[in-house]
């Protein structure tokens, strides 16, 4: 062992240092967390207005912020084997209920944002058998966590929004550059969007929300009255994708 | 005991040595999917779950059907079944040791796989499903082992191991019931959101499995000396056909639901299953396969005179077997992802690796089945 009696009384002192300055941190985290998370809400969810989204037709701005952000490739050898967190797809592949051939022809063309709808009842949180996609009580977030998924993807099979993808092979391979920011991930796991948890905790809006040049994503808690995104679930008419199932998906479209 | 599995003739050790031989390939391609991943397979986005989650739901079926052997033996006291009860349930150790390994080849991270145990889920299925799974392989181990243990020191079995026996047939049921709640409780998937997934489950389970357990019977009389005798083949025979039938009937309820109703997202997964879907074809031939099978299999085996030739019963009981396994196997599994919740039509087509793991675990199975049977034989030529 190459610890003598001085070094270890060195890293003792330091250890008692580290627990004295423990409250003092904790009270810090307090009060920077009630200062900068006016985000912390109890139900957040995400209204996207399609009528903005329609004007910029080829734009890809949130999906590719979120992507790089997140870490998520974009090579990939097949797209039998994409990793999408956030994607674009047409109105019918978004909505098939909505089965009306003359009405909506006018969104035929219409891209539709689709991503994680963090459901207030998530089947996927239900069926995994590992505990490691959760819903968290304080936001309504659906989490993930890639150190426990055994990749069985019994989640994807229970998802009815294609929101979850399947690293089929090394996802490092396919990374350009990576933020070292937010982790990687291994083959052999499930990811999806987290509603960009980590810098909601922080008081920041979703990276694709602060990239949308036009401003077509409000990220906010449904919860509150006042917030910005009940103004809009109110003031519009909104779709939600497969409301029917019970899942209570918490993003809404203004059509 | 288990030593008698050691010794063998030349034939034995052939055909031991071929399977060895099919598992080492398997297992080289298995090292080249542990290291590359699941992308080496045929799945994709849209179809995650293909091959391998089939081959393992059609094997919990042929593990639950050794209740057919030993429900009439030990409650209605069916004398003829008592050379049968070891065959099944050693048929059935190697079927639930062949699912596991399947489930395990699936897996994106199967050295995890134990925190399924580390962080116990109630409410997910395959939580159930692998302690059902868990169990029923221990009931078995148990049961056959004390059995033919009795049998080889000529002792009758101990008193304490009628309960068990007893509770291993609600448990047969349990784990095929708890395979098909795996599939029928997804909202997101419409194709599996039925009620009679269970039952049909059930019924194909006690049709196969039965096929199976005649044909080694047969493999068997020709190979060794031990002979089960003519009735109790005649009476699987007849459990098999009642089961079929009641198999065929409920595939016929689920066409009549999906089709007559017309709800598109019904009725859109058996049109790409026996239609095609967009000129999306891959699964048809395979389906029309099964169908003629299971019609041919069905008048051999509703027909006395072919179900009493044995002959014509073998051939009934081949095709049904290859029947079922396309139907509840690719046919089941895959045509749930098949269009996707997105109404995408993606195709499903396992690749080589993929098909040599899934050739190499069903080798695994007749090893440990050959070997399995070799003690249960050596020990009965024991005391004849």
């Amino acid at each position: 062992m190459g610890v003598d009696r001085r070094k270890f009384l060195k890293i003792a002192g330091l250890g008692a240092v580290g627990l004295a300055c423990k409250p003092a941190t904790d009270l810090f985290a307090k009060v920077v967390l009630s200062e900068h998370s006016p985000l912390a809400g109890k139900r957040l969810a995400m209204v996207i207005d399609l009528r903005k989204c329609r004007q910029q037709d080829d734009c890809t701005a949130c999906i590719d912020a979120c992507h790089q952000v997140h870490n998520v490739p974009t090579e990939f050898d097949t797209a039998k084997h994409e990793v999408k967190w956030i994607w674009k797809d047409q109105f019918d592949y978004a909505f098939p209920e909505q089965d009306n051939p003359f009405v909506h022809k006018r969104f035929e063309r219409t891209p539709v944002l689709m991503l994680c709808n963090h459901c207030d009842d998530p089947p996927c949180v239900k069926v995994c058998p590992t505990q490691a996609t959760w819903k968290r009580p304080e936001d309504g977030i659906v989490m993930m966590d890639w150190h426990r998924c055994i990749g069985c993807r019994y989640c994807i099979a229970a998802c009815p929004y294609g929101s979850r993808s399947f690293n089929w092979g090394d996802p490092r391979e396919g990374l350009e550059e990576i933020n070292p920011d937010f982790p990687t991930r291994m083959r052999g796991v499930v990811e999806k969007c987290t509603f960009c948890e980590e810098r909601v905790v922080k008081g920041l809006l979703p990276v694709c929300v602060e990239a949308c040049p036009v401003n077509a994503i409000t990220f906010g808690d449904l919860d509150d009255p006042r917030s910005k995104v009940r103004r809009l679930v109110r003031r519009y008419f909104t779709l939600r994708r497969k409301p029917e199932l019970g899942t209570h998906p918490q993003i809404y479209y203004i059509v | 005991m288990i030593e008698k599995a050691l010794t063998g003739d030349k034939r034995y050790w052939t055909w031991v040595f071929v399977l060895l031989a099919i598992i080492f390939v398997a297992f080289l391609f298995y090292l080249r999917q542990f290291r590359e991943g699941l992308g080496i397979t045929g799945l994709s986005r849209d179809v995650s779950w293909g091959l391998y989650i089939a081959q393992f739901t059609f094997l919990v079926g042929v593990a639950a059907s050794a209740v057919m052997v030993v429900l009439p033996y030990y409650l209605h006291n069916y004398k003829a079944f008592g050379k049968l009860t070891i065959l099944g349930e050693f048929l059935a150790i190697g079927a639930v040791i062949m699912c596991m390994t399947f489930i395990f080849v699936d897996m994106g991270q199967p050295f995890r796989i134990l925190n399924v145990f580390l962080h116990p889920t109630p409410h997910s299925m395959m939580f159930w499903d692998t302690v059902v799974l868990f169990g029923y392989l221990i009931l078995n181990l148990v049961i056959s082992f004390v059995a033919i243990d009795s049998e080889y020191k000529s002792i009758p079995p101990p008193r304490w191991i009628r309960p068990i026996i007893i509770l291993s047939i609600p448990w047969a049921i349990s784990i095929h019931t708890v395979t098909a709640f795996l599939y029928a409780g997804l909202a997101a998937r419409p194709f599996w959101m039925t009620a009679v997934m269970a039952p049909r489950f059930l019924a194909s389970a006690f049709s196969s499995g039965p096929a199976l357990l005649i044909l080694l019977c047969l493999v068997l009389r020709k190979v060794s000396s031990f002979h089960v005798g003519r009735e109790p083949i005649q009476k699987l025979a007849v459990i098999v056909t009642y089961a079929m039938t009641i198999n065929v009937f409920l595939i016929l309820m689920e066409l009549f639901t999906a089709l007559y109703s017309g709800i598109p997202e019904h009725g859109s997964h058996f049109r790409y299953l026996f239609w095609g879907l967009e000129g999306s074809n891959v699964l048809v031939p395979w389906m029309w396969t099964s169908v003629v099978f299971a019609v041919i299999a069905l008048l051999f085996l509703l027909n006395p005179k072919t179900r009493h030739n044995e002959k014509t019963l073998a051939f009934a009981c081949v095709i049904l077997f290859l029947s079922i396994w396309i139907d509840k196997g690719m046919g089941m599994v895959v045509t749930g992802f098949i269009p996707s919740p997105l109404h995408h039509i993606t195709e499903y087509v396992p690749t080589l690796p993929e098909v040599m793991i899934t050739i190499g675990i069903w080798a695994l199975g007749a090893l440990i089945v050959t070997a399995l049977y070799k003690v249960a034989i050596t020990i009965r030529g024991q005391l004849i």
